[in-house]
């Protein structure tokens, strides 16, 4: 199984080649070294599925690189079905990402820089995903990071486009922040930072504590919800979700690949592959659980309200997200993978759909200055139209499975799962209705646009369409891998990934009780389709009622609870408070700076004195010679005899 | 009369019969590339020597051993190296006599025997023959008044820390009646003159101290680095250095194993002085040739410590350090050789601002060798000075070790410096930056780039020769 | 034992090597205390009743003087070391014959060399 080794290092070879010589060897045609190194991983990573699929798993240190005693820093990869799935999914669409960028980028004179920074997102995410170890997924996840940064700053001469990479970036520290601690606490307790010896040994930790500032706290617990901090941040989830809505200022391509299909849900990999630690502590679970449950719901209400059309598929990916997680926190951790794997091909036809229609309208991102515009664009409205029938769950398409079987897998574990199951199931209303909302405005009605951008209209190039045609196939038919037993399926993912992260623990639950909720979610989600079109379809003048009734509420969503106001309240403003008035006046101005540039300025004011010594007179050079003799001879004398 | 056995001896035996053939043949070939050709065959047929040739002969004058092998790849690269980025540079300084590859090849030759030699004679008969070719080496530009100027200055200096060494070793010589160095210690021990003794060691140890320019005898190297051809200087900073090294680990380690404490002593006071002085002065050079001149004084301090560590660790850390060293160096005068055109030497800051903009695959390469000079990870620099402090550390030195790693932050000032001024100045008007490619100097960056980053990132084998070598 | 061994065989050398240098000064000294000084402008020039010396009397010696010194080292030390060589060379055989070629022959690749650069050529 060698040639799994080609997955990650052949993205690797494009972002070289587009980066040494893209600008002056490919220029127009920089899209080939990368479209066609994805192309190669996927082929491997399909033939690495089939290789699993019998059975075949692998866990090599490739190279270590540097060892001292314990502590080893190696590149290893693990393949199991958990990575195979992550495989799948990331190459995929990272290559119909590719392909659809072909178009969408043309003309952009950082054609080559695009899709370098594409190739190196996709080698560092390939690297995370394929770690067996925590040192390496760590290096991935910065990487991808650092990925995401440059990417969402792409056009970096757009204020707001660099502004918003600094918040992404910024916010991730704070996750990232604990992620590392998590790392480092790992290798203390534990001594290895390979995935298998930690999961092995990882139950001879249950029930120790550790003292913080006098307060026990149980051992396990606290790693968890340490790597969790890591996940909130790179998931978005709450409160850490801030930075996902303007890191839509990056063109959207990035925002499917990244921000929607692949990088996000790292966090809830990771979840999923340090699985064995998570069980281990109720508490970090419960947390888990709660914060995707409210996070979720969270997140849908503020989609409900907003016009910018990447900000609600923005908004709407923190939801699915906080699905994801919910699932993981009750322990069906393969739901939460499976509703990865789902919502990665329809969220990203989401996202290129909404790509197609800024084509378009040259840019423009405002709902309302758009409608009519299903007989421009066909082939985008009818791809929209199903992945937001997958999103809202509708019987047969992939994320009805997918969501069904979260919901189902919360409502029978019970007790807090019990009350996320609820959350889930507000939420899921929610979602259909926000998302038939972006249908039936944008694409429903009259032309609300300037006559210049009607004009304009058009189909988007056929590079752009048969992405969205081939992602609409994944938005249908991702799901049916996992049909349930009650549909007359047998659970195929479910059992797939038995092996690496357990089958759930649920408690008896009838055969009445399923149908429950499953009919609950289907007709919640008919419901929010049909209020959706109600209001934006028979009678417009609804929604802007309810708006003046409950003027409070309107106000809440459409600033978004107003959580960047706080955080502007309570970090940016404090924290560039205290950065301009106490460090750059006092602390930075007087100490800092006493010492940051005394410090060099006193070295150099020793060099300037020392080279005066070098004064290029040979006498003297050999004087100095002979004095250092002297110098030798006499510490020979004085200390050694 | 018993014909001594020649196999140990043979690698030396054929490289001196090939350079002296080089030497007849540019009396009749005028293309310069044929010549550097030959020279390349002529190294490769002595490195496939090399491993066949172990064992002791001369009545134990003359050893070759994995140690020392170890030490004949390092010259043997360094030549060719040198070669590669000389061929069209010296067309450029109009400075293209034939002598330059004969003597480059009688230089290395020396090297080779320091690195074998088993006897204090036969060391210093290397010693001589590498020093001589090197002044003429570095006096190689006859019309440039800083070529003699060095070439004259190191002249003076190095014989005068030859007469030194001469007299260290005539003092073991007096303490012990040999000139054997495996018999010196034990006859050193038993012979009691600790004065005499001590004043030996300080006498051997300036003199190797002047060859791998250790402060304060270190004053040569600034100016004669400066004034020498940019290719020999790439050439001096590395084989030379490497050679004393060899010759250290073998004098003290072995010779004057007996005197570790004290010897240990005196190279920790040394040590500390170099890496001060190199690191704290180069951060006032604006001439990139002379800042890394006192770069690698400053790596020399870096070196000694897998020394001072002592152990087998230790100086195989130290020997794989001088074998990453040899390729960051390298690559960063290679840099400075792409930089020579036609009309100018682009040598100083100001010359360099924004060069990234002009010749982004330079600025590239330089940026590589700058962060590998740092010690930054992935490079090799970082691996090379990781075992090093961790040798230092494991043998209890870990005071030494916090103080390196002080320096080597230092020093990260001067050498980002340089990638700053690349990368984050507009270019200098009226500073014509072209550069002078030519294939063999593309393929010497092409290699030392490469290995910079591979040893950076795949150590081990690297690591695992140096210890087998030693251990 | 270090430091007792005297050199008595090589004491009438440097009875020898004492007194030529006390002759040598002694007959300078006896011809400082013994002869007349009446100095005049013509006598301290350097040829007296001569053309007056123009310019600078340290002129630059012609390089070509150097390189026939190091010619003559080379054949010069090639002689030295045939002398010894010749004495034993019953005793010492084959070994040392073929020794002494590969040293005449690294000679001779220099003397090639010396020609070649046109050494021998005042001009």
């Amino acid at each position: 199984m060698k040639y799994y080794l080609l997955i990650p290092f052949l993205p690797l070879a494009g972002f070289l080649l587009n980066i040494l010589l893209g600008r002056r060897l490919f220029r127009s045609q920089a899209h080939w070294p990368s479209t066609l190194a994805v192309f190669g991983s996927l082929v491997v990573a399909v033939m690495v599925l089939m290789d699993v699929l019998h059975g075949k798993t692998l866990n090599h240190d490739l190279y270590r690189w540097i060892i001292s005693d314990k502590f080893q820093v190696s590149v290893g990869f693990l393949i199991d079905q958990l990575t195979a799935v992550m495989l799948i999914v990331v190459t995929s669409v990272s290559f119909l990402v590719h392909v659809y960028s072909i178009g969408y980028m043309h003309d952009d004179p950082g054609y080559y820089r695009f899709f370098a920074y594409l190739s190196l997102f996709t080698f560092s995410m390939l690297m995370l995903v394929m770690a067996n170890n925590f040192l390496q997924l760590y290096f991935g996840w910065e990487a991808v990071g650092l990925c995401s940064y440059l990417l969402i700053g792409f056009w970096y001469e757009k204020k707001s486009a660099s502004d918003a990479g600094k918040k992404a970036f910024i916010v991730n520290r704070f996750g990232d922040f604990g992620f590392g601690l998590g790392v480092i606490m790992i290798f203390l307790t534990l001594g290895t930072l390979h995935y298998i010896p930690v999961f092995d040994k990882i139950n001879t930790l249950t029930g120790q504590t550790i003292n913080i500032l006098g307060l026990h706290v149980n051992l396990v617990t606290l790693i968890a919800l340490l790597l969790f901090c890591g996940a909130v941040g790179k998931s978005a989830q709450i409160p850490l979700h801030v930075w996902l809505p303007d890191a839509m200022e990056g063109p959207t391509p990035v925002s499917a690949l990244i921000h929607a299909a692949t990088m996000v849900t790292a966090g809830v990999f990771m979840v999923a592959r340090c699985n064995p630690i998570f069980n281990l502590s109720h508490t970090a679970m419960n947390v888990v659980a709660v914060v995707g449950g409210v996070t979720a719901l969270f997140a849908a209400t503020i989609a409900l309200v907003q016009n910018d059309i990447k900000r609600v598929i923005a908004y709407s990916t923190i939801s699915q997200l906080g699905y994801m997680f919910l699932a993981c926190g009750v322990g069906a951790y393969g739901a939460g993978i499976f509703h990865l794997y789902t919502h990665a091909y329809f969220k990203a036809l989401l996202f290129l759909c909404a790509g197609s229609v800024m084509h378009a309208m040259a840019g423009e991102l405002d709902m309302q200055k758009m409608g009519g515009l299903k007989k421009y664009m066909p082939v985008t409205y009818w791809t929209m139209l199903i992945a937001s029938l997958s999103i809202s769950g509708i019987p047969g398409l992939a994320g009805f499975f997918s969501k069904d079987e979260i919901l189902f897998r919360a409502y029978a574990s019970g007790g807090v799962g019990r009350f996320v199951w609820v959350l889930g199931t507000a939420a899921a209303i929610l979602t259909a209705f926000y998302s038939f909302r972006l249908i039936f405005v944008t694409f429903h009605g009259e032309f609300r646009g300037t006559e210049e951008q009607r004009h304009h209209l058009h189909e988007s190039p056929k590079v752009m369409t048969v992405p969205l045609v081939l992602l609409c196939i994944g938005a249908v038919a991702a799901g049916w891998v996992g049909v349930p037993p009650l549909l007359g399926g047998s659970e195929h993912f479910a059992h797939f990934l038995e092996p690496v992260v357990g089958l759930p623990h649920a408690k008896e639950v009838s055969h009445a009780e399923e149908w429950m909720t499953m009919g609950i979610s289907v007709a919640v989600a008919l419901a929010g389709i049909l209020i959706a079109a109600v209001f934006y379809l028979k009678n417009p003048a609804i929604p802007r009622r309810l708006a003046e009734r409950f003027p409070f509420l309107y106000r809440l969503l459409w600033n978004k609870y107003y959580v960047d106001e706080l955080y502007d309240y309570i970090v940016v403003r404090p924290a560039l408070g205290i950065a301009n008035n106490i460090i750059v006046k006092f602390t930075d101005g007087a100490i800092i700076e006493g010492i940051v540039n005394g410090v060099p300025a006193f070295i150099g004011w020793l060099g300037a004195q020392m080279r005066k010594v070098q004064d290029g007179v040979v006498e003297h050079y050999a004087s100095i010679m002979a004095v250092g003799i002297f110098v030798l001879l006499a510490i020979g004398m004085i200390f050694l005899i | 009369m018993n014909m001594p056995d020649l196999q140990p001896l043979m690698p030396e035996i054929v490289f001196l019969g090939l350079a002296l053939f080089v030497l007849l043949a540019e009396l009749f070939i005028k293309s310069k590339e044929t010549i550097g050709l030959m020279v390349i065959v002529s190294v490769a047929a002595t490195a496939y020597m090399i491993p066949q040739s172990f064992g002791v002969t001369f009545s134990g004058m003359f050893i070759s051993d994995g140690y020392s092998s170890f030490f004949k790849f390092i010259f043997l690269l360094n030549l060719i190296l040198t070669i590669l980025i000389s061929i069209q540079y010296i067309q450029i300084e109009r400075a293209e006599f034939g002598e330059y590859y004969t003597v480059l090849m009688f230089s290395t030759l020396g090297m080779m025997i320091m690195a074998s030699a088993g006897d204090l004679i036969v060391l210093y008969l290397g010693l001589e023959l590498m020093a001589l070719s090197t002044y003429i080496l570095a006096g190689f530009i006859r019309h440039d008044a800083r070529s003699t100027e060095s070439a004259l200055k190191y002249f003076l200096l190095g014989a005068f820390s030859s007469a030194i060494l001469l007299y260290g070793i005539m003092l073991l010589y007096g303490l012990t009646g040999t000139t054997d160095i495996m018999k010196l210690s034990s006859l050193l021990m038993k012979n009691g003159m600790r004065l005499q003794s001590i004043f030996a060691i300080v006498m051997v140890m300036v003199a190797f101290g002047f060859k791998i320019a250790l402060v304060p005898f270190h004053m040569w190297a600034p100016d004669v680095y400066e004034g020498a051809p940019t290719s020999i200087t790439a050439f001096m900073s590395v084989g030379p250095k490497a050679a004393g090294f060899a010759v250290i680990g073998r004098v003290f380690l072995t010779g004057l194993e007996g005197f570790s404490a004290d010897w240990r002593l005196l190279l920790v006071v040394l040590s500390i002085a170099t890496m001060a002085v190199g690191n704290i002065i180069a951060i006032q050079q604006h001439n990139l040739k002379r800042m890394l001149a006192y770069s690698s004084i400053a790596h020399a301090g870096y070196a000694v410590l897998g020394v001072i560590a002592g152990n087998t660790e230790g100086l195989s850390a130290t020997m794989n350090y001088l074998l990453i060293y040899a390729f960051m160096n390298i690559g960063a005068f290679s840099v400075l050789v792409l930089l020579r055109n036609e009309q100018e030497r682009i040598e100083t800051l100001e010359q360099i601002k924004g060069l990234a903009r002009n010749h982004p695959f330079a600025s590239a390469l330089m940026l590589i060798f700058m962060f590998s000079l740092t010690g930054i990870p992935p490079t090799a620099g970082f691996v090379g000075k990781f075992f090093l402090f961790r040798a230092l550390v494991y043998s209890g030195y870990t005071w030494l070790a916090v103080v390196a790693v002080v320096f080597s932050a230092i020093s990260a000032y001067f050498y980002l410096r340089v990638v700053m001024y690349m990368y984050m100045y507009e270019p200098e008007e009226g500073v014509t930056q072209d550069i002078s490619t030519a294939a063999p100097l593309g393929l010497a960056l092409l290699i030392t780039s490469l290995m910079v980053i591979a040893i950076g990132i795949y150590p081990e084998p690297f690591v695992n020769f140096a210890r087998l070598v030693v251990g | 034992m270090p430091g007792t061994y005297l050199p008595e065989s090589y004491l009438p050398i440097f009875i020898f090597i004492i007194i030529a240098t006390l002759f040598g000064l002694g007959a300078l000294l006896i011809g400082e205390i013994v002869r007349l000084r009446r100095p005049y402008h013509e006598k301290l020039m350097p040829y007296e009743s001569g053309i007056d010396p123009v310019g600078e009397p340290r002129v630059r010696f012609s390089i070509r003087f150097y390189v026939i010194a190091m010619l003559f080292v080379v054949f010069d030390v090639e002689a030295i070391f045939l002398y010894p060589w010749a004495v034993v060379f019953d005793k010492i055989g084959l070994y040392a014959f073929v020794e002494m070629v590969i040293f005449i022959i690294i000679l001779f690749v220099g003397y090639i060399y010396a020609w070649k650069k046109d050494a021998f050529q005042w001009e």
